[in-house]
């Protein structure tokens, strides 16, 4: 109950200075609107059967994973330039108790982006959204928050070791946008991308976003994507035990 | 006239090499050589999923207008990356005159920004199989390279915002934003609403992108001799801008001691 109030109050931390931070609060939310503006009007210039509202919940699940991505990669680095990092290592509650509720608030802005990105869609470009399933639609959204945050943690307890950890969270944008089915069906891609998308959550959580909205069966994809997001939580908290251990024999947690 | 030539060049690259702190190859190669490889793919598999347009068309417009991340973020960072060391009160307190010394600081950013655009436009054709005529490579570098003087010159103004401006990072990600949408990249200019194609007229890559398509079909320079020249007095225009906003940046940023404001 303790762990669970840690991550709670965290969270809720976390969330309040994401939304006041310029980069993450605005520059994350702002910058996936180009892109999703731009896949607008590709979509509608081209003859594909792929409708306007293909690529509306696409570019909306695109925003998502930018408000992750880049920043969960340096959470880390974050704390080292802010002189917290040693004061958290050194708490007496597992540390990925501490980083966790970091990647779970910048999820979370994700659904900002998501509604932002629809009602972009809505308004500039006349893009009519009916959901077929809400309560579904709702648990798609839910599982696809909390499987970006673990996979954000997966980035950031991974990256600690790299003074530059924003450049390789940046550097993962644009492949989970190409590779994920965001935009571009995966029959589109080469064979052997595929077993790479199907071990990304973002796969499913966008499989389960368009099966909820549109009628499908969103079900299966809901549990991959969340059960996805579970291994990615698990293998962190190892390589957080590892990378720690390492960082203190070395005595390099701080870098400088 | 030599201590003019030494501000600019010697200055120039000094300041480069000091303040664009992505040289190192840690956040070079992944910033400046892979992302804008999975940028033209992630275009060029959305215009085939959307039916629009060919390979060619994402590979040249992308290649050309990724340039603008280098140009951008180090002509930004050129100004701010002075205030974050505080030595932003020296240079400006220094008599040095201050075309060598702004201008110097964006040519090694022009040169730079045309070698990621090449790069890009060489491994995204090689990757995506886009033929590109051995007749067009010398052309298309000159291309290249006035697109990345063209975006210097918004750069430039950048810059300058960054006397004004905490955030410069965010601007410079807004003004992508805008190059990316804007300037036909990916986005046929016709099937722009007509506000946003006039409005490209006046961008850097708008013509360089053009021009550059028209070269990879087979079209000599002199055929594009006119957007080239339109594309650099769009680049001219803007670092003239660029300079005067500068100049009357530091002014106020004098009068309000605001140089240092952290």
């Amino acid at each position: 109950m303790s762990s669970l109030r840690l991550l709670g109050v965290s969270w809720w931390l976390q969330f309040k200075m994401i939304m006041r931070s310029p980069f993450d609060g605005i520059g994350n939310v702002i910058y996936p609107l180009f892109f999703a503006t731009t896949a607008f009007f590709v979509f509608r210039a081209g003859d594909s059967p792929r409708t306007l509202i293909y690529a509306s919940f696409g570019a909306a699940v695109m925003g998502m994973w930018s408000s992750v991505s880049t920043s969960a990669g340096s959470a880390m680095q974050r704390e080292r330039w802010w002189g917290t990092l040693e004061l958290l290592v050194t708490t007496p509650r597992h540390f990925s108790l501490i980083l966790l509720p970091t990647t779970l608030g910048l999820a979370t802005v994700g659904i900002y982006n998501l509604a932002a990105t629809l009602l972009w869609g809505r308004f500039l470009f006349g893009v009519h959204l009916t959901i077929a399933h809400p309560l579904l639609f709702a648990l798609a959204i839910l599982g696809t928050v909390l499987s970006f945050a673990g996979l954000g943690f997966l980035f950031a307890v991974s990256f600690v070791r790299f003074r530059a950890a924003w450049v390789l969270g940046n550097f993962f944008e644009y492949p989970v946008w190409l590779i994920c089915g965001f935009l571009v069906p995966l029959s589109f891609l080469p064979g052997w991308v595929h077993p790479i998308s199907w071990a990304l959550a973002p796969t499913w959580g966008m499989s389960a976003i368009r099966e909820s909205a549109l009628g499908g069966s969103p079900l299966p994809d809901i549990g991959a994507c969340v059960g996805l997001g579970l291994g990615y939580v698990v293998v962190g908290v190892l390589v957080t035990d590892r990378v720690l251990r390492a960082a203190r024999v070395s005595g390099s947690l701080s870098l400088t | 006239m030599i201590v003019a030539a030494r501000i600019f060049f010697v200055g120039g690259l000094t300041s480069f090499r000091a303040l664009f702190y992505w040289l190192t190859p840690w956040i070079y190669i992944p910033t400046m050589l892979i992302a804008p490889i999975f940028q033209i793919l992630l275009f060029a598999y959305i215009g085939r999923s959307a039916h629009l347009r060919s390979d060619e068309f994402y590979v040249i417009g992308n290649a050309l207008q990724y340039s603008s991340i280098p140009c951008l973020f180090a002509m930004a960072q050129s100004i701010g990356g002075e205030r974050f060391q505080d030595t932003l009160s020296a240079i400006l307190v220094s008599p040095a005159a201050r075309i060598p010394l702004f201008f110097g600081r964006s040519l090694p950013v022009v040169l730079n920004g045309a070698l990621v655009s090449a790069f890009s436009l060489a491994v995204g054709s090689l990757i995506l199989g886009v033929h590109l005529p051995a007749s067009s490579f010398a052309p298309l570098a000159l291309v290249v390279l006035i697109a990345a003087f063209s975006c210097t010159g918004l750069g430039l103004i950048n810059a300058a915002l960054s006397l004004r401006i905490r955030e410069n990072a965010v601007l410079s990600n807004v003004i992508f934003g805008f190059l990316l949408i804007f300037t036909g990249a990916n986005v046929p200019l016709d099937d722009l609403p007509s506000w946003m194609s006039t409005a490209a007229q006046g961008l850097p890559f708008t013509h360089a992108i053009a021009a550059a398509r028209k070269l990879a079909n087979g079209a000599g320079l002199g055929d594009v001799g006119g957007l080239v020249g339109a594309e650099l007095l769009v680049g001219a225009i803007y670092g003239v801008a660029g300079f005067l906003l500068l100049r009357w940046f530091e002014t106020i940023s004098r009068r309000h001691a605001s140089l240092e404001r952290s």
